[in-house]
């Protein structure tokens, strides 16, 4: 067991300024990706700039869990005023998953791309990337809200790209690049509004400034419009129901690397951002208090658990189902953070790590398999346990664990989200998680048993094993489901450690 | 001695996950594979028996394998109860290898390989139920035992055993994540634990309305004990072949249920806490009527599988009312029933099965005057029925007297007559079975010759005529049983 607060991952003067090279490292790597001469170069880059990336987010979390709040300031004008890194345990938290995330992806993507997509756009594709990562890592880092959204926006406009290239295998990836782009624009412009808002309310941009004076602001209907617009358009980032219109198409059209990190990180750094704008920006009662929780928040993420769930179990593509999973779970998700005021956030925190493990390596599964053989359908990948053994066994691991099957992470994430229900006396809850579990138990079962056990039908198109390149990452994170199944602690250190982040504004 | 104590629990546990491995691996050479299963099976008995012996010695074994989160561990510790169900499971599971090994090879079926594994690892999950030394542990084997067990229910692989294959993950996997894991999350809340405690772990830390849902969840949730209304699964899953029903369908599963029923009222909630509850009450009112329900049933099925289903869903809710009775009355009477109706009604099944084998009748209509071809067969049907019912000289006897003794000691009348009653009715559709078989009426021939040249196989023949021979040992060594089990229904020390 690895105590967090004894990590020291990386050297004194590296640590220093650890914030700013989490973020400086991927922002380099993708202008160096993009003028790369071959795409193999752009993706040796990519690896490096994440791996970097991931140390220093490493890094960031021992020193989080010491001393529980690390700041960094640029230009020299302190916060308030300057802009400020404000990096405290749930962002280490998040910047730890964008950075793995980013590590395994692009590892993948060396074997994924050759055949995704067209070889003179590679460094473009591993720039975009690197581009993508920048902006959430900066996202889940700043301490300023303007600058938060420079960095959605950095990472929105790297994923719009990235989306539409999957057009050379599957033309559908246009219209939902557009849809996504659309969409995400109205989120961002929400955003933005809202923002203006509450700069006109407060005069500061600083998240930490802003919540001291939104304090003394009670009952103003400027910070209440805000605060509705800012939810909004954070909602549609995050795919929040009934705003999750963009989000099946983004992720089954887009290349089989955007999808792994996507599924993983996107909607969770909006989540982290809602997040930190309803419990923590927004004291108690300044704009719509637990009303907002109890009335909006938990009956739309219900809602979301369930509908979206039914629409999985009666979706026939592949990956359409996953992506119908991943709104759903978005509401498992937030329905643990609207018990959290009562019974802390940790549930709700592990939940989050826990679908980002297991939906990375469901998509990576099928991004294997999809490497020799076109599918749509769960028909087109019947009985193909049989011709690709190993990435049909790391999609069971997946599937078993977001069904919430026992010694997989997936499920002690589920028992702490009822257990935090329970804390918290809300039962309805209980009872729609296990509703919902049911149901993501029906539509995982209806893949489990096209994979495993219904024959390929006559004359069908023979999947190949995925290369070792594609199997190693996906290996090594199917086995992290499993590992942090039967000891989870470093899982629960750290959505302990986001928890109290965000309980300490409460 | 912690250290042996620990080995056996890790070796209770590797036998048949290696035995699952291996099996797999020498699946093409079926003496091999066979061979292998039954040297697994007798050192499982062995590693079983001792850890029987040694809880029985005041030396339980415990061991504590991970602590996944804050409060939760998976950790197993034997008590007498569960080193009973061990000692019962991995014995029965090599005499139904036995019986297999004739079965499947008699019937010629597919899919041979796959079958032998999925047993190993069912098995896998009975140790790691049996052993368990909290709820949170005990729902992660139960919960592996349904998908390990799923494969041999749909083993047919029609649209019939389909159809059952989905009716049995539905209620069984529905149930447990619907009723019995918020039950148990439930349970850690109010006392911080799930740990299985002497005397009942809630007892003194809950009130009534807790008390209640909790009971009824942890109760109704675990469906394997085929409770109506959530039996359903029980009958259908006779799709299976003859061995699958025997070992999991009247041993494994069900009695895993059971046993759940019973460790969560003996050391959850602990004699004090059950007299005082009122859900306990509304369950054995439940429990009752399944019992008269499932026997009138019974008596309507001409399927002699599907009759003897009907018959476990009623002898099922012997025990799960056993488990109920006030002030721990009749656990072990209960852990009694347990053990002596796996052995009559495997005994029961694996008839059923040589019958089929043999001359490929499977209704009892057909089965008249069959006895003359196959009186051995026919005469263990006669033990394994009247053991059910509960008629002296075998171990059934001692069980249903008992029950019913402490029905009527706790003055729960309904539960004593339901259980009379079924008894009854017991002797009304089981033993005319054996005897129409065995003493024709005047004039009337057997309707089918053999299919199978030689008859029943004579493997799957001596592995009923050793349960048979167990139902009556047990008459005998039923006082040991009772003085071993006596501790379960102490109270806190």
């Amino acid at each position: 067991m690895i105590a967090l607060d004894a990590l020291h991952a990386a050297p004194p003067v590296l640590t220093l300024h650890a914030p700013v090279l989490l973020v400086a490292a991927p922002l380099i790597a993708a202008c160096a990706a993009a003028l790369a001469p071959s795409g193999r170069i752009g993706w040796m880059i990519s690896v490096t700039g994440s791996v970097f990336a991931a140390w220093m987010a490493l890094a960031l979390v021992g020193e989080t869990a010491r001393h529980g709040l690390v700041t960094y300031t640029f230009g020299g004008f302190a916060p308030p005023l300057g802009i400020g890194f404000h990096i405290d345990g749930f962002s280490a938290m998040m910047a730890l998953l964008i950075s793995c995330a980013g590590v395994i992806a692009s590892i993948y993507s060396g074997h994924a791309l050759t055949t995704e997509v067209r070889a003179e756009k590679h460094t473009l594709v591993q720039a975009g990337f690197m581009l993508c990562q920048t902006g959430l890592l900066g996202l889940v880092s700043t301490g300023d809200a303007f600058n938060a959204f420079v960095f959605l926006e950095v990472s929105s406009i790297g994923t719009y790209a990235l989306v539409a290239i999957g057009e050379s295998r599957d033309r559908r990836a246009l219209p939902a690049a557009f849809n996504y782009l659309i969409m995400g624009t109205i989120g961002a412009t929400f955003y933005l509004v809202g923002l203006g808002f509450l700069y006109a309310a407060t005069g500061t941009l600083n998240m930490v400034d802003m919540a001291a004076r939104l304090a003394t602001l009670s009952d103003s209907t400027v910070v209440q419009a805000g605060f509705a617009f800012v939810v909004v358009g954070l909602g549609i980032k995050a795919a929040m129901f009934p705003l999750h219109g963009w989000l099946p198409g983004a992720y089954a059209y887009a290349p089989s690397l955007v999808s792994i990190f996507l599924a993983a990180t996107a909607t969770k750094a909006s989540l982290y951002l809602m997040a930190r704008f309803v419990f923590d920006v927004f004291p108690d009662g300044a704009a719509f208090g637990q009303g907002f929780i109890h009335w909006v928040l938990a009956p739309l993420a219900a809602t979301a658990a369930i509908v979206c769930s039914i629409q999985a179990v009666f979706e026939r593509e592949v990956r359409r189902i996953l992506a119908f999973s991943s709104v759903a779970q978005v509401g498992f998700i937030l329905l643990g953070l609207s018990v959290g005021a009562a019974a802390g956030f940790s549930g709700a925190m592990l939940y989050l790590l826990a679908h980002a493990l297991l939906k990375m390596t469901l998509f990576m599964a099928i991004g294997g398999l999809a490497l020799s053989l076109r599918f749509r359908t769960l028909d087109d990948i019947a009985g193909i346990a049989r011709d690709a053994p190993w990435s049909a066994t790391a999609f069971a691991i997946g599937a078993a664990g977001l069904a919430g099957a026992p010694l997989t992470i997936g499920f002690l994430a589920k028992w702490r989200l009822i257990e935090d229900a329970l804390h918290a006396g809300q039962i309805w809850i209980v009872v729609v998680l296990a509703v919902a579990s049911l149901l993501t138990l029906l539509y995982v079962g209806r893949m489990v048993e096209a994979v495993f056990f219904r024959a390929a039908p006559a004359g069908a198109q023979r999947a190949k094993e995925a290369p070792v390149g594609v199997l190693a990452p996906l290996f090594v994170i199917a086995g992290l489901c499993i590992w942090f199944g039967i000891d989870a602690s470093l899982p629960e250190q750290l959505a302990n450690s986001a928890s109290r982040a965000l309980m300490g504004a409460l | 001695m912690t250290g042996s104590g620990e080995l056996l629990i890790m070796l209770a546990l590797i036998v048949p996950l290696f035995a699952a491995v291996a099996i797999y691996a020498v699946g093409r050479m079926p003496d091999v594979r066979e061979t292998l299963t039954i040297v697994t099976c007798i050192g499982l008995s062995i590693i079983t028996i001792t850890m029987f012996v040694r809880t029985g010695a005041g030396d339980p074994p415990s061991w504590v394998l991970a602590r996944p989160m804050a409060g939760l561990e998976i950790a197993f510790r034997i008590e007498p109860l569960g080193a009973l169900f061990a000692l019962m499971a991995s014995v029965l599971w090599g005499i139904n290898s036995l019986f297999s090994i004739g079965y499947m090879r008699g019937r010629r079926e597919g899919n041979q390989t796959r079958f032998y594994v999925c047993f190993a690892l069912a098995m896998f999950a009975v140790m790691g139920i049996a052993m368990a030394a909290n709820l949170f542990t005990l729902f992660i084997f139960y919960e592996i035992l349904t998908f390990a067990t799923y494969p041999l229910v749909v083993h047919a692989g029609d649209a019939k055993a389909r159809k059952a294959g989905r009716i049995y993950l539905a209620t069984l996997v529905g149930a447990s994540l619907v009723l019995f894991l918020p039950g148990i999350i439930g349970v850690q809340i109010v006392a911080g634990s799930t740990m299985f405690t002497q005397g009942g772990l809630l007892f003194g830390k809950v009130d009534m309305a807790a008390g209640n849902t909790l009971l009824l969840l942890l109760v109704f949730g675990a469906a394997k004990a085929a409770l109506m209304p959530l039996h359903g699964w029980l009958p259908r899953a006779m799709v299976a072949p003859a061995p699958v029903s025997a070992m999991l369908h009247a041993v494994a599963v069900v009695k895993a249920g059971v046993f759940v029923v019973l460790k969560t009222s003996a050391y959850i909630f602990g004699p004090d806490l059950i007299s005082v509850l009122p859900a306990a009450g509304w369950l054995l009112w439940v429990a009752a009527g399944t019992i008269v329900i499932a026997s009138v049933i019974a008596m309507t099925k001409d399927d002699l599988k599907s009759r003897l289903a009907w018959s476990t869903v009623g002898q099922l809710a012997y025990i799960t009312s056993a488990a109920l009775l006030p002030a721990g009355a009749g656990l072990v009477a209960g852990g009694l029933h347990m053990l002596v109706h796996a052995f009559a009604k495997i005994t029961l099944f694996f008839c059923a099965g040589a019958i089929y084998v043999a001359t490929g009748a499977s209704k009892v209509s057909e089965m008249r005057a069959m006895g003359r071809a196959m009186p051995i067969v026919f005469t263990c049907f006669f033990i394994g029925a009247l053991c059910v019912v509960g008629l002296p000289p075998f171990g059934g006897a001692w069980s249903k007297f008992l029950l019913i003794t402490a029905a009527f000691g706790t003055l729960e009348w309904a539960t004593a007559a339901a259980m009379i009653v079924s008894s009854l009715l017991g002797l009304l559709y089981l033993v005319p079975v054996a005897v129409r078989g065995l003493l024709p009426v005047q004039g009337e021939v057997a309707s089918r010759g053999f299919i199978r040249p030689g008859g029943a196989p004579g493997s799957s023949v001596a592995a009923l005529m050793v349960t048979a021979g167990m139902c009556l040992a047990l008459f005998l060594l039923a006082d040991e049983i009772v003085r071993y089990l006596a501790p379960i229904a102490e109270r806190a020390p």
